[in-house]
């Protein structure tokens, strides 16, 4: 299997252990992932919340780019795998949108490549072959599998798993021999969009999902989207100051718990970076 | 305050066409259930409620939307847009009003996040990428909070997960092309 | 030459608002044949006809040509004006310049002048061609069936059985009652349903001219209004209900249990049953699928039990058929399946999230918790319930388009028995609008209002679980807020739907759906109860969400339209039936297998042609009884040997010609 790789700007910073996970486990499961040439910045909220055109035309260049290689695109992070399905859904069902768009980026996007996120593909990926990769089962690990807004909304694009009740983050979690708790904040906004500019909306809306996982028995959180990591992750200490709570509660990217069941080391999928430790919980499991 | 509807409805038509227009939504579909404001988790920080910003339209009172902190708290989840009855995507119309109110120049009840968005594109057009930490940069400094998330960012840098080298793309020609285009077509801003 | 008149209608303001029917009336004076032509306010009124049978006399008119509504209408009408006028009923041609024309084209008047005038022309065309056609007789079979068993079928079968009629009623269940008989009080009186239900179901049992299959469906349907035959299957039952006396040591001893559908899902049966203990008829079945013998081999208790030794797992699937006059279509509704759709609630997977009709069974004193209203969950009583309206109704995203009319009513009724049930319980319900028009209604709502009931304007956008909690997430929006509910039990207000194959029934009987699946009336407000297909009626909520009273109310309109049928000694048939020139048919019979109606035959004749020996051979004839005049045969015909009459090859080619030279 051979996919376009777009990785967006965060995997390259700030969410540098979601791509780490993500090749480490590809690489394992033979996907292999050719990164595409000159990517550029999907505009994510910032692009579309400005000008509707901006949104799509930004998208369109990394579509047209991916069309050269003839791939289909994997993309690890929700929302630029949302970004980029939006502008294709638009673009196939409006053409006269797509025609202003080959104009305005001066590229012609004729070539329709489908575009997968990458837990997509993986839950796609037949139970036995998973399995048959995993060398170190977390058992005893419960896990409150978070999926987020934009991998599931709105239906109508994504579609690849239920917007109310997804499940195919829980069959991963389970295939790597842990146990995926059933919570209802699933899909439940984070507010990360507001961490910057409005960090008590975030933060408010980071609470209710961490005390819910909790309340549910959960000892970690897996996530596929570095804005909601990092919301959650990061500013954990921010919500345990502004509530006076004393949340600890680790949130890794869901290749990151693969890998460890893949029996990668913690540094090798970048366990050792993230905000609230999930070393402890996990070396408990013996 | 009483409203007059007659002139409400009359001036408003033409603010209420064309948002439908670039939307792509017709508001008088909305039947006022509400089941958008019931399940949006912003609304707790909301000076308009979803289902009301939709009434508003339906009325034509635009005014009271651009002024609004609604708008600019929405965080574009799509909860409403999934779950309305009458498959109004408001998620987009909430895009459609912000970015009306930018062109407008009205952008006060959301000064926060209209600057992030600034700054962020700002980043895409120089570089093509999003590079995190200047944008963190140029964000506080632009809005005088110098040491906002400074913690976050010593965290980061400290993991190594806050690149300070500028990630800049071949194409950034092309990238300001698509900028100028989008402006020319769309008109000033 | 005939003398044709041409009568244009204004309709009120519907025609006359939109053209110049006077302007109309003036041109067609110059069309061919037209001897006099006129406009009038509304042609179907009495000084309406009598002023089309008074010029029929002054001109000696012996075609008419009326352009008003759509046929559908007032075809029949306006026939029965020529035939008082002392002309063949056949010789009148309507033009439908109202639904094919203004009210269409009311924002561009010229253009509907134009068109209203083409399509009186094209009229005039075909009735300067149209022929005298004559009406013949078929006798009628004094019985009827009805399908479906609720509180429809039964008040239809059992007020055609009184007027002397015989009355077949298959019933798909093992017992009959519906939906009604599962319900606990009944809205806006409270009175229990049971009571004024088993009484009809039992009379329905004793009546010696209601002959009752249950577990049975209909399966095929021949023959036409007054004469149908029909096929009926009915399910081995693997009791002998001959021998059988109803003692219940079968039941009582069965080891299986089986989730109770009768008690929508709360509570359990064995795997031979009655539903309920009224069932009518009152003795078991065997469900297959669920017995330890069917399913393993071993068991047989019910058999080696039985002192009647009625159980026979031998039985067999039984087939019958009925002649009769007249059908019933009576099948009801089944509720939405809300847990496939709606995922903000949970998608079925918290026991404490129910539908109203489960609630039913909860509070009613012969379901599954003895009347007491307790949580599935925990068997726990219930402080704080919530009621969510239209689910799956009025949702185009998730469900149907329309309102289904009775839950706000069952609705209010159900919160009442929270009340009254639970000491100090707290009632909320979410609604969009409260509609309760009909006698009695708006009183029983405001009485839930004043007894405590707590009415939130607004749609329910999730139900979940958080650790005990069960919290309703909606919204006021007569106030604009948000607004949350930890609920101990959640009642769904679930759509009301066709019940399932409905379609089905539809194509076997010969009826239209509409695009929900309800089968259609003929006419919504003047022909309520019956349907496009002679003999065939409609009773209760098959034909769209009804309460008790509205289906009682058209079961009996259905019964007062079938005896009215049966009543008749013979029926006169539709005349615009497809007739065969047996000179030109060349007997290739490509007409037969396109008839819908299986109408056409082979049919053999002796040809005399003169110098000729008389010549045996075959050709295609029409069955009179069967065709209903689609044309699908003139279609096919090469030799143009088949055509139906008004509508034929001469005729129909005028009209295009009036219509396009
Ligand atoms: C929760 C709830 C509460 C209600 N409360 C009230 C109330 O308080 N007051 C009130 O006035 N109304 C109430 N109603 C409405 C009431 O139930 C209906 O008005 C009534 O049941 C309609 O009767 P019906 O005979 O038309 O349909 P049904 O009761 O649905 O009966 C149809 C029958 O046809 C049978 N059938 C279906 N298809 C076939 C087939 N193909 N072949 C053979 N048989 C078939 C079915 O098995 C069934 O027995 C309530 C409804 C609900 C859901
Ligand atoms: S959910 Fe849809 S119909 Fe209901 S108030 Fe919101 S926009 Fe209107
Ligand atoms: S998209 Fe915006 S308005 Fe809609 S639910 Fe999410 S935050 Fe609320």
């Amino acid at each position: 299997m051979r996919y376009s790789y777009y990785s967006g700007c965060s995997l390259h910073a700030t969410a540098r252990e979601f791509d780490l996970s993500t090749r480490a486990v590809c690489r394992r499961l033979g996907i292999e992932l050719a990164e595409i040439p000159d990517w550029n910045c999907c505009g994510a909220t910032a692009a579309h919340s400005t000008s509707h055109l901006l949104g799509v035309a930004l998208a369109a260049r990394n579509l047209a780019l991916a069309g050269e290689q003839g791939l289909d695109v994997l993309v690890p992070c929700a929302a630029c795998y949302q970004r980029l399905a939006v502008a294709r859904k638009e673009m196939d069902q409006n053409s006269e949108l797509w025609k202003r768009v080959v104009r305005i980026t001066g590229r012609d996007y004729t070539d329709r490549v489908g575009i997968k996120s990458l837990l997509e593909v993986l839950a796609g990926l037949d139970s036995e072959q998973l399995a048959a990769q995993v060398v170190r089962p977390l058992e005893g690990l419960k896990v409150a599998c978070y999926y987020g807004c934009l991998l599931v909304r709105p239906p109508a694009v994504t579609g690849f798993d239920d917007p109310e009740h997804p499940r195919t983050m829980d069959r991963l979690v389970r295939l790597a021999g842990a146990e995926s708790v059933d919570w209802d904040y699933k899909t439940e906004c984070c507010g990360a969009a507001q961490g910057v500019s409005n960090e008590p909306v975030a933060l408010k809306l980071a609470r209710d999902i961490l005390e819910v996982a909790s309340r549910a028995g959960a000892d970690c959180l897996v996530c596929a989207c570095p804005l909601c990591q990092s919301n959650l992750d990061a500013r954990q200490g921010h919500v345990n100051r502004a509530y006076g709570t004393s949340l600890k509660l680790p949130v890794m990217y869901f290749t990151q718990l693969l890998g460890l069941a893949f029996g990668f080391d913690e540094r090798e999928l970048g366990l050792d970076t993230l905000f609230v430790d999930p070393r402890p919980v996990i070396r408990a499991l013996g | 305050m009483r409203l007059n509807l007659t002139v409400a409805t009359r001036d408003g038509t033409e603010f209420v066409r064309r948002v439908e227009a670039e939307s792509g939504q017709k508001v008088a579909d909305c039947y006022q259930c509400g089941k958008c404001t019931a399940g949006c988790p912003v609304t707790f920080a909301m000076d308009l409620m979803p289902h009301q910003v939709v009434r508003l339209l339906q009325l034509g009172l635009g005014d009271e939307i651009l002024e609004s902190k609604t708008i600019w708290l929405c965080s574009t989840c799509a909860t409403c847009t999934t779950r309305c009855p009458r498959n109004i995507d408001l998620a987009r119309l909430m895009d459609t009003l912000r970015s009306t109110a930018r062109s407008a120049g009205r952008t006060k009840a959301g000064k926060g996040i209209a600057q992030f968005n600034e700054v962020f594109l700002d980043s895409v057009r120089r570089y093509g990428r999003a590079h995190e930490l200047g944008i963190g940069l140029r964000y506080n400094l632009k809005t005088g909070k110098l040491f906002k998330d400074s913690d976050l960012a010593r965290g980061w840098f400290l993991r190594g997960r806050l690149k300070v080298a500028v990630p800049k793309i071949r194409g950034v020609a092309e990238i300001d092309r698509i900028f100028n285009e989008i402006k020319r077509m769309e008109g000033g801003k | 030459m005939p003398r044709t008149g041409v009568f244009v209608c204004w309709c009120g303001s519907n025609i006359g608002g939109v053209i110049d029917c006077p302007g109309i009336a003036a041109q067609a004076a110059g069309f061919p044949a037209v001897v006099h032509s006129v406009d009038y306010k509304y042609l179907c009124s009495e000084p309406g006809q009598n002023m089309i049978i008074q010029a029929v006399r002054e001109h000696r008119l012996d075609r008419v040509v009326v352009a008003s509504c759509s046929p559908r209408l007032h075809e029949e009408t306006f026939r029965k004006v020529l035939a008082r006028a002392g002309l063949n009923p056949y010789l009148v041609e309507m033009a439908n310049i109202r639904e094919h024309c203004t009210w269409v084209h009311g924002a561009e008047k010229e253009q509907a002048q134009a068109k209203a005038l083409a399509l009186v022309r094209r009229a005039v065309a075909k009735a300067n061609r149209l022929e005298p056609l004559f009406e013949s007789t078929i006798p009628v079979t004094k019985r009827c069936l009805i399908v479906g068993g609720g509180i429809a079928g039964i008040q239809t079968a059992l007020d055609v059985a009184d007027a002397g009629h015989e009355v077949v009623l298959v019933e798909r269940e093992p017992t009959i009652g519906g939906n009604m008989v599962k319900l606990d009080k009944t809205f806006p009186t409270l009175d229990c349903s049971a009571c004024i239900s088993t009484p009809k179901m039992a009379a329905v049992a004793a009546h010696p001219d209601i002959r009752l299959y249950t577990c049975a469906e209909i399966e095929k349907v021949t023959g036409y209004i007054g004469n149908f035959e029909v096929t009926i299957r009915r399910k081995a039952r693997y009791v002998d209900h001959e021998k059988c006396t109803g003692c219940g040591t079968c039941w009582e001893k069965c080891p299986m249990q089986v989730p109770s559908e009768f008690n929508a899902g709360l509570g359990q049966r064995k795997a031979i049953y009655i539903p309920f203990p009224q069932a009518v008829p009152n003795k078991p079945v065997i469900d297959r699928e669920h017995c330890r013998y069917f399913t393993t081999g071993k068991c047989q208790v019910c058999a080696k039990l039985c002192p009647a030794g009625a159980v026979d797992y031998e039985q067999e699937d039984e087939v019958f058929t009925e002649k009769v006059g007249a059908l019933v279509a009576a099948t009801g509704f089944q509720l939405f399946n809300w847990s496939r759709v709606y995922g903000e609630y949970g998608y079925g997977r918290y026991p404490d999230v129910i539908t109203g009709l489960q609630f039913e069974r909860l509070v009613n004193a012969a379901g599954p918790t003895g009347g007491k209203i307790l949580r599935p969950s925990d068997g726990s009583a219930p402080r704080t319930v919530v009621f969510i309206k239209c689910v799956g109704s009025r949702d185009e995203s998730k469900g149907r388009s329309y309102c289904s009319r009775i839950c706000c009513m069952y609705t209010a009724k159900h919160a009442l028995q929270v009340l009254e049930k639970v000491p100090g319980a707290q009632v909320y319900v979410f609604y969009m609008d409260v509609r309760t028009a009909g006698k009695g209604y708006e009183e029983f709502y405001q009485r839930a209002v004043r007894e405590g009931v707590v009415y939130v304007r607004g749609r329910v956008s999730k139900v979940y679980r958080d650790g005990e909690r069960l919290v309703v997430r909606g919204v006021d929006t007569l106030l604009g807020r948000p607004v949350e509910v930890d609920a101990d039990l959640v009642v769904l207000a679930t759509a009301v739907e066709p019940a399932a194959g409905a379609g089905e029934t539809a194509r076997l009987l010969g009826i239209n759906a509409d695009r929900d699946g309800f089968f259609q009336e003929a006419h919504p407000k003047l022909r309520p109860v019956e349907t496009h297909t002679g003999g065939v009626f409609l009773a209760g909520a098959c034909s769209s969400p009804k309460d008790i009273p509205d289906t009682v109310a058209q079961a009996s309109g259905a019964a007062a339209k079938v005896v009215g049928l049966l009543s008749r000694e013979q029926l006169s048939t539709n005349p615009m039936i497809a007739q065969v020139n047996e000179t030109l048919c060349t007997g290739c019979f490509l007409c037969v297998p396109v008839c819908p109606y299986k109408a056409l035959e082979r049919r053999k004749i002796t040809e005399l042609l003169p110098g000729h020996p008389p010549r045996e051979r075959e050709v295609a004839g029409v069955n009179p009884g069967l065709c209903q005049g689609c044309g699908a045969c003139n279609a096919v015909c090469r030799a143009g040997a088949v055509e139906v009459r008004g509508f034929t090859n001469e005729q129909l080619l005028a009209e295009v010609d009036a219509l396009c030279l």
